[in-house]
């Protein structure tokens, strides 16, 4: 069992292949340090993300989701990210409403020319998620992580 | 009114426009009107029309086209269908998703007063039930008749209805009626809004976890007519089979925000709910915020596109996370 005072967040990040991902590789490649708390997942695009596959993660007990994409008008496939981004405004705002915390989802552009500007939203998004604690509010292994715990004592 | 309709649809009939007509017959409790479905006009004088024709009769219409799509031949029915204003928004909304033809589609539109919520009437034990301009006469076991006001026992969508009448109709019947300040409408989404994040929540949870998943919500809703669900799609399996409260949620807010910029306030999933999830406010934050966002409506026009097959190149991005 993780010890409170040393946690860490797991962060799942969606990564376009055709910039985030690149602007990601740019990063380790200039050898830039950022958090080592991201999981990435590649997508072909950031229209690609499901909304589903957000709540999902976050049921999973993940405790932050970041999503990030091609800035606006620079699309490989044109129109993807701004799909996308209308999608990402109604969920945020709906998951905002129902009560999950603000910070736990958040979404970003970033190119493949941008390794220091992954590197500053890494950063920011780690340190945000981190004050939040651990995600408990639709993670579905909350409740039998507590009664392990309850058990080990 | 009911004449005009008994009327126009046995014209129908006769000018062999029409198959099958839907509307409302009486039902078997008193302040119930059940959808009925009419094939031969002897039935016509089945019809009726009052306030407790509160079905959305749109749920109906993609299942008649559903098994011939693509077929070559296909012999198409012709449907004639009664609309209030939420059935004609939803029917609308089935047309530009192309789950029903609209030349195949007759419309009667008719001017709505708003349906009334048999919940919102205390008693338990009602025999008889009449219907007086805007009063409702109830009567009890004992024939002690109780005269209520029509307009407090209107269903809360009824109250604050922007159409009453469809925006895309063959014919319309009725009389136009008063619509309802804006204001008044998003009052209860502003409220919930104000409230802090953990008291949100804590609504959140307690209404999700009345949910059975019954799926009622789903089979009333006339936008949900996928052929496999995410609820019970196997590969990938979204949700588990437990009552798990983590299920219940995913399943609820995966069924609402597939509505985004689709429901049309019509209030069947506020209706079918056996447990009475509060859905209303979840769902209604959807269809502001959609308006508020892209300055787009469900089901009033057949040409704009809906809002998230499309996009603007200065769309609202303030919650994108800047370094």
């Amino acid at each position: 069992m993780k010890n409170d005072n040393n946690w860490e967040p797991k962060i799942v990040t969606f990564l376009c292949n055709w910039c985030s991902y690149a602007g990601a590789d740019l990063a380790g490649v200039s050898r830039l340090q950022y958090p080592p708390n991201i999981r990435v997942i590649r997508v072909p695009c950031s229209g690609r993300v499901n909304p589903f596959y957000i709540i999902k993660v976050l049921q999973n007990g993940i405790d932050g989701v970041l999503v990030s994409g091609c800035h606006p008008g620079d699309c490989h496939y044109i129109s993807g990210n701004l799909v996308a981004r209308r999608k990402f405004a109604l969920l945020k705002s709906f998951l905002e409403y129902i009560g999950i915390e603000p910070g736990r989802v958040q979404f970003s552009w970033v190119s493949a020319a941008e390794g220091g500007r992954f590197v500053d939203i890494i950063e920011k998004v780690t340190s945000e998620i981190k004050k939040l604690g651990p995600s408990k509010k639709l993670s579905k292994w909350q409740k039998e992580a507590e009664y392990i715990k309850e058990i080990l004592k | 009114m009911i004449e005009k309709i008994k009327e126009t649809v046995k014209k129908l009939f006769k000018e062999n426009k029409i198959d099958i007509f839907i509307g409302y017959s009486e039902g078997t409790l008193p302040l119930r009107s059940t959808p009925c479905f009419i094939t031969r006009s002897e039935d016509i004088e089945k019809l009726v029309w009052n306030s407790y024709c509160s079905n959305n009769l749109a749920v109906y219409l993609p299942r008649f086209f559903v098994s011939q799509r693509g077929a070559k031949d296909a012999k198409l029915p012709r449907i004639g269908i009664l609309a209030k204003g939420c059935d004609g928004r939803s029917i609308v909304g089935l047309i530009k998703e192309h789950q029903i033809p609209r030349e195949n589609i007759y419309i009667i539109g008719i001017h709505c007063g708003g349906m009334i919520n048999t919940k919102k009437i205390k008693k338990v034990d009602i025999v008889a039930a009449e219907e007086k301009n805007d009063k409702v006469l109830v009567e009890d076991e004992d024939k002690k008749k109780v005269e209520l006001k029509k307009e407090e026992l209107l269903a809360d969508m009824c109250k604050t209805c922007q159409y009453t009448a469809p925006a895309v109709y063959d014919i319309l019947l009725g009389k136009e009626k008063q619509k309802t300040k804006k204001e008044d409408r998003e009052a209860f989404i502003k409220e919930f809004e104000k409230k802090p994040l953990e008291e949100r929540w804590e609504y959140f949870q307690e209404q999700i976890s009345k949910c059975i998943r019954c799926n009622a919500c789903r089979q009333a809703c006339p936008n949900c007519y996928c052929k496999e669900c995410f609820a019970e799609q196997a590969k990938p399996r979204w949700i588990g089979p437990t009552n798990d409260i983590s299920d219940v949620m995913f399943y609820q807010i995966g069924r609402i925000f597939h509505q985004a910029g689709r429901c049309v306030d019509c209030g069947a999933c506020v209706r079918a709910c056996p447990m009475g999830v509060d859905l209303r406010v979840f769902t209604y934050k959807l269809i502001k915020d959609v308006k508020e966002f892209f300055e787009y409506e469900a089901g009033v026009s057949l040409e704009e596109a809906p809002p998230l097959a499309t996009f603007k190149q200065d769309d609202k991005q303030e919650f994108i996370t800047e370094p």
